[in-house]
């Protein structure tokens, strides 16, 4: 290892190894980040802390009770699944009005398959997929062939698909979903044991991955993070998954001898596959990066040889069959679907879960934590408004005032980090 | 294809050009944009390519970068005769463009900026080691140290630095010849010297350089050869020792400069009418010219 000494000569392009940065220097970093208007996720993790703390003063029995965490969790589900699949789509500065009716509509298909026609279930899911990939498809060839602006496009989709979920479902008909699988997926908990197996597998892989990270790039001659600050961020995670997860597995059933509810959600599982999945789609492949590359300079990002259009399909496709999944959440928890499956706020919820966890509207800036981070927020607004027995007119109010709340802290910041020359 | 008579002889003998242009024409409907153009750049050279506003540079460049082919003409690469069809085929050969209006993304860090399109990857997953290491070399290569970290965001670079990273993204694929739209229009006094001094580093790095700048000044502070363009003709191509500031700019104003430059009959004729005062202009300049070459 050569030592600190700054290369003077021209030429020889040996250079320094620099030291790995100390957990001091790691805390000083991220303090100078979030004050050069570098916020990331803080203010969705702020806002659910105090959000947290003000419906647990408010309503202390019935709302930090494990009963209603884990239901927070299920109501939270659809919405945050839609805005995992908006995160790819605003992430172009393209926008998706649709995502909730496809959601719908892919529900119905599956709805419609399930129960007229008596498929199995796992056929049913692909149908109901393959319907959202094909709503993403259409919207993204007449963005990025025929270049009208997603707005209208999504809009036309929004009524289009209205009247499609209608057609299928029957007007004001619903479709009851009987299979037990389906009903469990936003309903039931798994056992207790695989909880914290989850937990287990979550954070070992974390752990292992961050540790292999920061060994590559100091063999590699890069800084890095030394392994004390490796460390603490795991036990970070490891503490606030294990706290989470200790809850959900408590007894909280209101009568634990005729049933017995106890343990983490199984629709978690499929939240933390979607968020590892997706996660490592746009943070550690070419396609993740092209993505980024045209939501912040598409005219670049085609000179550099990207094929700009096919990124824009790929990324409404992957957008509307997340909506899908979202879709057969919304049902799972409904046990039905009906006319109004995935229509009032779902779409508004999920945009406004992406906007609230960090992602920009003007494209470029954002990540799939920010889908789950946002989503949580707006799960416990109206879980907890709910609680607080206020009508609707006020959850709306509410909801739309944190919305502006975390629009106005994007600006904020982003007008600081202008600045700072960071954006 | 001889060439004309009128213009200099070839420059440099010793050394074959990398890229050859020879009567290459382009029409965009019945507006002939390039007539007959000759054009030699010439490896750990720089060639200024100079003309006025539609004298058909940027034809010229997206002519030799694919992004537009030519009607006809010579294409000769190396010694051989190439078909240019697609940027593709020309980043092949080793041809790269730095455009004028700097193609980076602001959101994106300058590695992941300089390996746009062309990431490395293993197994599928993005190499950021690999990728980190290979751009810390190449600025440092470049002799490039005002960068604070190579990982921070482009939108937080000064002019001059960014139009470093665009450089420096050009010659991170092994590439024989940059091209450089303008590389200093946007910028202030210390950051064109900066960049003038890459531009020849570049082409001491044994690379062909392709400037093509408005600005004489830095013209003739890296330039080995100019090359000039008057409504779409060779006007001359030349060795920037061999002329003077104010032949340069007659050349790019009038097409010619005493013996240098098209004939009065090369001219497009609406022209060569109204040029009839020019040339009297360019003969008064040209003693004028001549003192100032024997006084070096």
């Amino acid at each position: 290892m050569s030592t600190a000494t700054s290369p003077v000569t021209e030429g020889p392009t040996q250079l320094p190894t620099p030291e790995p940065r100390s957990l001091g220097s790691a805390v000083s970093d991220y303090l100078a980040r979030v004050r050069g208007g570098d916020v990331g996720s803080l203010p969705a993790v702020l806002g659910l802390v105090v959000l947290f703390i003000v419906f647990s003063i408010l309503r202390p029995n019935t709302f930090t009770n494990a009963f209603n965490i884990a239901n927070l969790v299920n109501q939270s589900a659809a919405v945050i699944v839609i805005a995992m699949g908006l995160v790819f789509v605003l992430l172009l500065g393209e926008i998706d009005l649709a995502a909730g009716w496809t959601a719908g509509t892919a529900a119905a298909m599956m709805g419609v398959v399930l129960t007229r026609e008596g498929w199995a279930w796992p056929l049913a899911v692909v149908v109901c997929l393959l319907t959202g990939a094909a709503v993403g498809t259409l919207i993204g060839l007449l963005v990025a062939r025929l270049g009208i602006p997603s707005f209208v496009v999504t809009l036309a989709a929004f009524l289009a698909l209205q009247g499609v979920l209608l057609k299928t479902i029957g007007e004001g008909g619903t479709i009851a979903i009987r299979d037990e699988t389906l009903l469990a997926l936003n309903n039931n908990t798994m056992p207790v044991w695989l909880g914290w197996a989850l937990f287990a597998v979550v954070v070992g892989v974390y752990a292992l991955l961050s540790l292999r990270r920061a060994a590559t790039r100091r063999a590699g001659g890069l800084q890095s993070e030394s392994t004390a600050v490796v460390l603490a961020k795991v036990a970070v995670l490891a503490v606030l998954l294990g706290i989470v997860v200790a809850y959900l597995s408590r007894e909280r059933s209101r009568n634990p001898l005729i049933s017995s509810i106890k343990g983490v959600p199984e629709v978690v599982l499929l939240l933390v596959l979607l968020f590892v999945g997706l996660n490592f789609v746009l943070a550690r492949t070419s396609f993740g990066r092209h993505v980024y590359a045209v939501g912040g300079n598409a005219e670049a990002a085609r000179r550099a040889g990207i094929n700009v259009n096919t990124i824009k399909l790929l990324c409404f496709i992957i957008g509307s069959t997340l909506a899908a999944v979202g879709g057969i959440l919304l049902a799972s928890r409904d046990n039905s679907i009906s006319p109004t499956t995935g229509g009032a706020q779902t779409l508004l919820y999920a945009v406004g879960a992406a906007v609230i966890g960090g992602t920009s509207l003007f494209g470029g800036k954002g990540k799939i934590l920010d889908a789950v981070l946002g989503g949580l927020v707006i799960g416990v607004i109206i879980n907890g408004m709910g609680l607080l027995n206020q009508p609707t007119s006020v959850v709306y109010m509410v909801t739309g005032l944190v919305l502006l709340v975390a629009a106005s802290v994007d600006a904020l910041s982003r007008r600081r980090a202008m600045a700072t020359g960071r954006v | 294809m001889t060439m004309p008579s009128t213009t200099a002889a070839p420059p440099e003998r010793d050394v074959a050009p990398l890229l050859s242009l020879r009567a290459v024409n382009k029409s965009f409907g019945a507006v002939h944009v390039l007539q007959d153009v000759d054009f030699d750049v010439y490896p750990g050279q720089v060639t200024a390519l100079v003309g006025d506003n539609g004298a058909g540079k940027s034809t010229l460049i997206k002519g030799i970068a694919g992004s537009q082919t030519f009607d006809n003409g010579d294409y000769v690469f190396e010694g051989a005769p190439v078909t240019v069809h697609s940027p593709k085929d020309a980043n092949a050969l080793g041809i790269e463009v730095v455009y004028q209006d700097l193609a980076l993304c602001d959101n994106l860090d300058i590695v992941h900026n300089l390996f746009l399109g062309r990431e490395l990857t293993k197994n599928g997953v993005l190499d950021e080691a690999t990728m980190e290491r290979r751009a810390t070399e190449t600025l440092a290569g470049l002799s490039v140290r005002t960068v604070r970290s190579i990982r921070q965001q482009v939108a937080s670079l000064s002019g001059g630095q960014r139009q470093t990273v665009a450089i420096a993204r050009s010659v991170l694929w092994n590439s024989k010849l940059v091209i450089l739209d303008e590389p200093t229009a946007a910028l202030g006094v210390a950051q064109t010297e900066q960049v003038l001094k890459l531009v020849r580093r570049l082409a001491d790095r044994g690379l062909a350089v392709v400037l093509i700048s408005h600005n004489l000044n830095d013209v003739f502070a890296v330039a080995d050869h100019i090359s000039v363009l008057y409504l779409g003709r060779t006007a001359a191509q030349v060795r920037s020792k061999d002329v003077t500031y104010n032949q340069v700019v007659e050349l790019i104003t009038g097409g010619r400069s005493g013996s240098l430059g098209l004939s009065a009959e090369q001219q497009p004729e609406d022209v060569a009418a109204e040029a009839a005062d020019p040339v009297v202009t360019a003969g008064a300049g040209g003693p004028a010219t001549e003192t100032r070459e024997e006084t070096r």
